[in-house]
């Protein structure tokens, strides 16, 4: 059924995505002095040199760590709050509940940069200041709400029926939700994970904000690579080849449902 | 779905609250507190009152970088929906091929925002990059770190590339959810192509698009990381949109009353065009549920 024109339009389209990140991955592989006297399209003298200076300096890896630390924290911050909310959202009508789940929506819209000055002097002044919790918290901000619209929507899915029998059948609220209810959505969970993962992995200016040494986060130690020999371009792509993967590993899990979770659920 | 009016769900709202309330309300508040006074550290303040913001009203720098953005958001609107439309009617079915393309297109998406820029920057550089040394062996004079129109080119084509595939998932979602019937129907009528698409398509995925132009808009007017790290703002200001403006003007100069002052005019920006697209979706809900 489908025309040979959309194969090719496809592919077309894949293959201009894909250019820039192969060309960040033959950087990765080449030597500095390659990458700035010749040019080519693959490496001419191949080397894992620039990735072994990652995985062995700390002032590197520990960045990583450092995110992965902070980006966990924040999504079981991010989900255990949440779930509740959205399943208030999905069930009731409450006082106020159609201008406080707009109130949510905006913190998803408000813009870092308005709030990495305030962070920096609230978390500063209750001694927060460069642990991981901070950025967690931090995070937050606009994790929670994306967490609860995505979660309403799955919520949504679930007639209302299934609710009602369980209390019938001698269920408690919390034991309901917990065995019942958390199995049922359990898709909408894992989409809601891998996007509060996402947005957490992916920010910069916050994270940079809120950190110095101790929880210095990936994304912050990467505008740094300017050394006295000027850019370590071999590096830095390394750097940024290591970032991609743990995003590309976990889509593969989420795959069929990715839609969706960026429609908010709502599709 | 009709819903039980019930106030104690309040209880289940309370810790979304209260955490919400920690990271946002509270270092608003600090916002509003430098917004009108003024200070010379060691925690004293002078009554401003409205001073900052005159100052800021007034300011070319501010009219300028609301301008470079509004053009910005407009042009990548105009360039990424109907691009993402298009791919997303060109996209295959379900099965292997489907999935590969979903897993390829998001990849994208995945990518930290300063390793986009990253990316960009090793792509387009003149000296080591693919793109400024193919167009300088094609004999076109590009360098986006000197030439102002050459950045907003490189920066357009950018976000295109790191979100276009957002809006083509979500059309996609939107196509999918299209039953057959409808398209056996539009046969039977011998509807042409674009008229399956005007009538059938494109209302089925109205809900979605709207999400999608609401994610897209919000997130270029905000945009940051992504030009902070391709070009630092520059040529000169030709790039430094609001966000870029606002954490020069906090974080570099120190200057909090006026980026006080001017954080809380961007975020009643995004306030109004939040509540606009929130009430036309909220009424979209409405209508299909009747």
């Amino acid at each position: 059924m489908r025309s040979k024109s959309s194969t090719i339009v496809m592919a077309v389209y894949i293959l201009c995505l894909l250019i820039p990140i192969y060309w960040l991955i033959n950087m990765s592989l080449k030597t500095n002095s390659e990458i700035t006297s010749t040019f080519s399209l693959w490496p001419q003298t191949f080397t894992l040199q620039n990735y072994v200076t990652i995985l062995t300096d700390p002032s590197w890896y520990m960045g990583y760590v450092n995110s992965l630390i902070y980006v966990t924290m924040n999504v079981v911050i991010s989900l255990t709050v949440a779930l509740p909310a959205a399943y208030a959202f999905s069930r009731y009508n409450f006082m106020g509940d159609k201008h406080l789940f707009f109130w949510l929506l905006t913190n998803r819209m408000a813009p870092p940069a308005v709030f990495a000055l305030p962070f920096f002097q609230l978390y500063s002044s209750v001694g927060l200041f460069d642990t991981h919790i901070a950025i967690a918290l931090a995070h937050c901000l606009f994790n929670v709400p994306l967490a609860v619209w995505i979660l309403e929507g799955f919520m949504r899915g679930v007639p209302k029926e299934i609710d009602e029998t369980a209390y019938i059948d001698g269920y408690s609220f919390p034991k309901f939700f917990v065995k019942i209810f958390m199995p049922l959505i359990a898709s909408g969970i894992g989409v809601a994970a891998f996007f509060c993962f996402m947005f957490s992995w992916v920010e910069l200016l916050l994270s940079r904000t809120l950190a110095t040494v101790n929880a210095k986060s990936i994304a912050a130690t990467m505008t740094r690579t300017v050394s006295a020999s000027g850019m370590d371009w071999g590096v830095l792509a390394a750097a940024g080849v290591l970032t991609i993967v743990p995003g590309a590993l976990v889509i593969y899990f989420v795959r069929n449902y990715i839609a969706k979770g960026f429609a908010l659920g709502r599709v | 779905m009709d819903k039980t009016q019930n106030n104690k769900a309040w209880f289940l709202v309370l810790p979304v609250l209260l955490l919400v309330a920690f990271s946002a309300v509270l270092p608003l508040m600090t916002v509003v507190n430098y917004a009108f006074n003024d200070t010379f550290g060691q925690n004293e303040f002078f009554w401003e009152g409205l001073g900052w913001f005159e100052e800021m009203v007034t300011s070319d720098r501010l009219h300028d970088a609301l301008g470079r953005q509004i053009l910005f958001s407009g042009i990548i609107l105009l360039i990424e929906v109907p691009l993402g439309i298009f791919i997303a009617l060109n996209m295959p079915g379900k099965g292997f091929w489907g999935s590969f393309c979903l897993v390829l297109m998001a990849l994208p998406l995945l990518i930290p925002f300063n390793v986009v820029g990253t990316i960009w920057q090793i792509f387009g550089r003149v000296d080591i990059g693919l793109l400024g040394h193919g167009l300088a062996a094609l004999g076109i004079d590009y360098n986006y770190t000197n030439d102002p129109i050459d950045a907003w080119v490189t920066l357009i084509v950018m976000d295109v590339w790191h979100w276009t595939s957002l809006v083509a998932l979500l059309a996609y979602a939107g196509l999918q959810s299209i039953p057959q019937a409808y398209y056996q129907a539009a046969r039977i009528d011998q509807a042409t192509r674009w008229s399956v698409f005007r009538y059938i398509e494109l209302p089925k995925m109205k809900g979605v698009l709207l999400i999608a132009v609401l994610l897209r808009f919000m997130d270029s007017f905000m945009i940051y990381t992504e030009p902070f790290v391709l070009t630092g703002g520059g040529p000169g200001n030709s790039t430094t949109f609001l966000s870029i403006d606002l954490a020069k003007m906090a974080t570099g100069q120190f200057d909090l009353g006026p980026a006080a002052a001017f954080s809380l005019m961007y975020f009643c920006v995004i306030l109004l065009i939040s509540w606009v697209f929130y009430t036309a979706m909220t009424n979209l809900d409405r209508e299909e549920n009747r």
